[in-house]
């Protein structure tokens, strides 16, 4: 299949307009002895039919699990088909980013609203326009901090996605930039004493999860007041934005900047790309948030429009002096959670989440009543939680995985003293009776029979 | 009207199964002090409302589909249909990043292949596919530049960039922490091999290339710079942006180029989505492949599987969560396999024949500040026409009205009054065509009436926008006490 519209007379026309004979012709400038036309294995064309089966084919591969308990920053959620058939407009799709603002109307409002959306689940001020990843928004809050406070310690809780902390490990952890100090936690939260002891004035930020990597709920305005004491900024991070439709927005518990995932807002997990990341920041750091923030305004004759705006800030103007370097950001999956937000809204976002609570307390108690299996940690969780097992998880997730059932994330393979244990998500997509066939499989396997 | 003041209260476009667990009061499942009792002030709208607000605002926009759009630089190409619908097909779109390998091969086969498909491209040895967007690849293989050097225990804290290079560059160069020096370019639009010379200390980690450039000329002297670069024992680096223009005709690996990214949502049709998700896939060559970051996928012969191979020593670690954008990677496979190789080579050549086409018809009437045979993209300046009071930005605008997205403008920064077009491939000569009547008819407006130019654009669902206001006192959200 080709999508180029040349037919021969075109080429051969515009060749006699440029006064070339040939295409190659065209290529003068390139030292071409030396380099052209090297041999590739490429395949040949395919049709349009062909390519659908090589890819249906490759899709077919990949297994789909009858159930799946399955979260740690990527939540199966459910997608109204509302938000598909925008995200699906080719108006959207495939424009790009709104330079040109009276063209492009659509697209910035869009942006408008997402940042208004992001302000009002934060209770923060300022929010951009989206970034990569969660991941990746952590290690430029981390960065802003630094610039903000003139400061280079950094201290990491250690129940924030241990992929969070790689990542911000890379961005930042070598050389003498950034000193990355380690927080424990204790029974599955942020441990306060250590906290209170490693904060100190040479501390730019103090970097928790909400609710943390295994499920559990920190005691937010605490952290937030204890970094402020030595002048540290505080940064939430926030991996389950539905946990926002129960919990008091981190705005309001004294957090100076938010950032976090939106894929639950709309988005396909995608096996874990695209995401969404944000950040959202009180309004005094405003001219340091990385990325594109979208501005209201006024037209000629005086009628409101929408505009990217504080591009001091942006590399396309500041180059080496930017706040960051990104460009491309996540536009269309901020459509996409602007889109669902807007369809769940206040009534629902709030029922979503309580649904989300309940049935994973129902999971959780179902599977602690089994002998052998017990809740790691006694700390409130909202749609996640850890189970300790009789034995090894790997070995408990193989056995299920046989069976059609994803049983969770095995945490020894990101905390090598936890290995018996198992990180199990629940969310409004969990039906009842899939929490009953995960507790009777993982009974069968704790019987002595099994083990 | 914003979806927010189109909320009227107890509407909702939303609808949940009953619970199927015993319910429990909320104080009985988290402490009472952490439940927000007010609840988010979300929009109460229908689904109606929903789908006709979001409606009605992509109708505002200029697209790729419904207008031609030549921005130079970002490679506005058409977005072939079944590369969505491929990456919606659930045995992509619904898997988890953590479900087991035996359950993702065709994923990884899938990404396996595309990395080699990349590695034929571009003559380099492996890829990484993680990073999300071109400036990320530009961080990743920087950082990579950097620990490099660090594992030679040779301290260079330089990055040579051209005058002309996008802000993304210097920009990642200094996030990876490195200071940041810019090449001179020559009367010939390419790098001055005398200012090079002179800047090329044992300091210098990189020099960033794009090539062809962003005026969209063909570096000629690359070999020579090439050998000048790697005398020194820096490396070269290759910015994919422009990679569209060479595809299948030369490779950056050939080129001497040691590192690289690629902008899938450039060179392989992925849709750019308003701004993003892009991907910014990574290459390397030799030495550097070791620091690549990880996971890679490898393949295993004698067990005829695929794994996510993360035990590389010298790697520089993860750059985002997961394994990047798997779905949008997913298109850029669809659109490689549609294509094939004669379909690839055949992007360079008609990419580049309409470049050139398209700025023959324009030079009669523009300045054209490098007139030479050009690659994919060329720049024009307005310059003659400031006396008219006519700027780059005041024929942008009214590009619009005559149904044309504008071209990039007032980059790159060494041409005053700029304006960079790229038709891309995908475009046919009646456009193109088309087009120059536009900018001659503009041409005439700017000689017979100004004004109209000056004030455009007039066709728009509103008129010029006023920036200055939107900095000044900045409104960046909607607030529900205001």
């Amino acid at each position: 299949m080709k999508y180029t519209p040349h037919t021969e007379a075109d080429i051969a026309a515009m060749l006699s307009f440029l006064e070339k004979s040939s295409l190659h012709d065209l290529f003068a400038d390139i030292p071409c002895d030396a380099l052209c036309n090297k041999e590739m294995k490429l395949p040949p064309p395919l049709a349009e039919m062909e390519v659908r089966k090589r890819c249906e084919e490759l899709a077919g591969k990949n297994v789909k699990y009858s159930s799946s308990f399955l979260g740690a920053g990527s939540y199966r959620h459910f997608i109204p088909s509302a938000v598909k058939t925008i995200t699906s407009r080719s108006e959207f799709y495939t424009a790009y980013t709104p330079y040109q603002a009276e063209a492009s109307q659509g697209t910035l409002q869009a942006i408008f609203e997402f940042q208004s959306f992001m302000c009002l689940l934060t209770g923060m001020e300022v929010a951009n326009a989206s970034l990569y990843d969660g991941s990746t928004a952590v290690a430029e809050a981390a960065t802003l901090a630094m610039g903000e406070t003139r400061r280079k310690k950094l201290i990491v809780s250690q129940s924030l996605h241990p992929e969070y902390r790689e990542v911000l490990s890379t961005y930042l952890g070598t050389g003498e930039r950034a000193e990355i100090v380690p927080l424990p936690h204790k029974d599955g939260t942020v441990d306060i004493e250590s906290l209170k002891s490693l904060v100190d004035k040479t501390t730019a930020a103090v970097i928790v999860q909400n609710p943390n990597f295994f499920g559990a709920l920190e005691p937010v305005q605490e952290i937030a007041a204890i970094a402020k004491s030595a002048g540290a900024i505080s940064v939430l991070a926030v991996a389950e934005p539905y946990s926002l439709g129960l919990l008091k927005a981190p705005g309001k518990l004294g957090i100076d900047i938010v950032v976090g995932e939106c894929q639950s807002f709309g988005i396909p997990r995608g096996f874990g790309g695209p995401l969404l990341g944000f950040m959202a920041t009180q309004g005094r750091y405003m001219r340091r948030i990385p990325g594109r923030l979208c501005g209201k305004t006024v037209d000629k004759d005086g009628q409101e429009g929408f505009v990217l705006t504080l591009q001091a800030r942006e590399q396309h103007i500041r180059r080496d002096k930017a706040s960051s370097n990104i460009c491309s950001n996540e536009a269309l999956c901020a459509l996409a959670a602007t889109v669902h937000l807007s369809l769940i809204g206040r009534k629902g976002l709030r029922e979503v989440a309580e649904q989300n609570i309940k049935k994973a307390h129902y999971a959780a108690e179902k599977i602690s009543g089994i002998k052998g299996f017990s809740r790691k940690f006694k700390s409130p969780f909202f749609n996640e939680f850890v189970i300790q097992c009789p034995h090894d998880a790997s070995r408990l997730i193989a056995e299920l995985d046989g069976k059609g059932i994803a049983a969770g994330v095995d945490l020894g393979r990101l905390y090598p003293d936890m290995k018996d244990c198992l990180l199990v998500c629940v969310t409004e997509m969990t039906a009842r009776e899939e929490m009953d066939r995960l507790a009777g499989a993982l009974s069968e396997l704790s019987a002595p029979a099994v083990v | 009207m914003l979806i927010f003041e189109k909320s009227s209260p107890g509407r909702t476009g939303y609808s949940l199964p009953k619970l199927d667990v015993p319910d429990a009061p909320l104080a009985d499942l988290m402490p009472g002090d952490m439940i927000d009792e007010e609840g988010k002030p979300l929009p109460e709208v229908s689904e109606l409302d929903v789908v006709r607000h979001y409606t009605k605002l992509s109708q505002k926009n200029f697209s790729v589909d419904s207008h031609f759009y030549p921005l130079g630089s970002c490679t506005m190409k058409y977005n072939p249909k079944i590369n969505e619908d491929m990456a919606a097909l659930p045995g992509f779109a619904e898997l988890h990043p953590y479900q087991s390998e035996g359950s993702v091969q065709g994923a990884l086969e899938l990404l396996h292949q595309l990395e080699r498909f990349f590695c034929e491209l571009t003559a380099m040895d492996r890829f990484t596919l993680q990073p999300a967007a071109g400036a990320h690849g530009e961080l990743t293989a920087l950082m990579m530049t950097k620990a490099y050097f660090n594992h030679r225990k040779e301290k260079r804290s330089i990055i040579l960039v051209p005058d002309s290079a996008h802000g993304t560059n210097p920009a990642s160069a200094a996030m990876a922490g490195f200071s940041v020096v810019q090449v001179k370019s020559n009367d010939k639009g390419n790098v001055d091999l005398a200012d090079l010379e002179r800047l090329l200390t044992d300091d210098v980690a990189c020099l960033m290339m794009t090539n062809p450039n962003t005026l969209g000329l063909f570096e000629v002297d690359i070999l020579k710079i090439s050998e000048m670069v790697h005398g020194k024992g820096s490396l070269l680096y290759y910015d994919g942006a422009n990679l569209n223009a060479t595809l299948g005709k030369v490779r950056p690996g050939d080129m001497g180029f040691d590192i690289m990214h690629i902008n899938p949502h450039k060179t392989f049709s992925t849709p750019h989505g308003g701004g993003g998700p892009g991907a910014g896939p990574v290459g390397a060559r030799g030495e550097l492949v070791k620091f690549l970051p990880v996971p890679l996928v490898n393949y295993d012969e004698s067990k005829k599987s695929y794994s996510l191979h993360f035990d590389e020593p010298l790697s520089i670690g993860r750059m985002r969560a997961f394994y990047g954008n798997f779905l949008v990677l997913v298109k850029a496979f669809t659109y490689i396999i549609s294509l094939g190789r004669e379909g690839l080579l055949d992007v360079a050549h008609l990419s580049v024949l309409n470049a050139n086409y398209l700025m023959k018809a324009l030079s009669k009437s523009f300045h054209l500040p490098y007139d030479r045979t050009c690659m994919h993209e060329f720049v024009l300046s307005i310059k003659d026409w400031k006396s008219e009071g006519i700027h780059t930005l005041d024929v942008a605008k009214r590009l619009l009205d005559y149904g044309f997205h504008a071209p990039t403008i007032y980059f790159p920064l060494i041409v005053e009054e700029a304006m960079m077009i790229e038709p891309t491939e995908t475009e046919s000569k009646e456009m193109l065509d088309d087009f120059v009547q536009a900018l001659i008819c503009i041409r005439e407006e700017i000689l017979s009436e100004p004004a109209v130019v000056h004030d455009a654009p007039h066709k728009m669902p509103v008129k010029r926008l006023d920036d200055v206001v939107a900095a000044r006192k900045p409104v960046l959200r909607w607030d529900p006490n205001a």
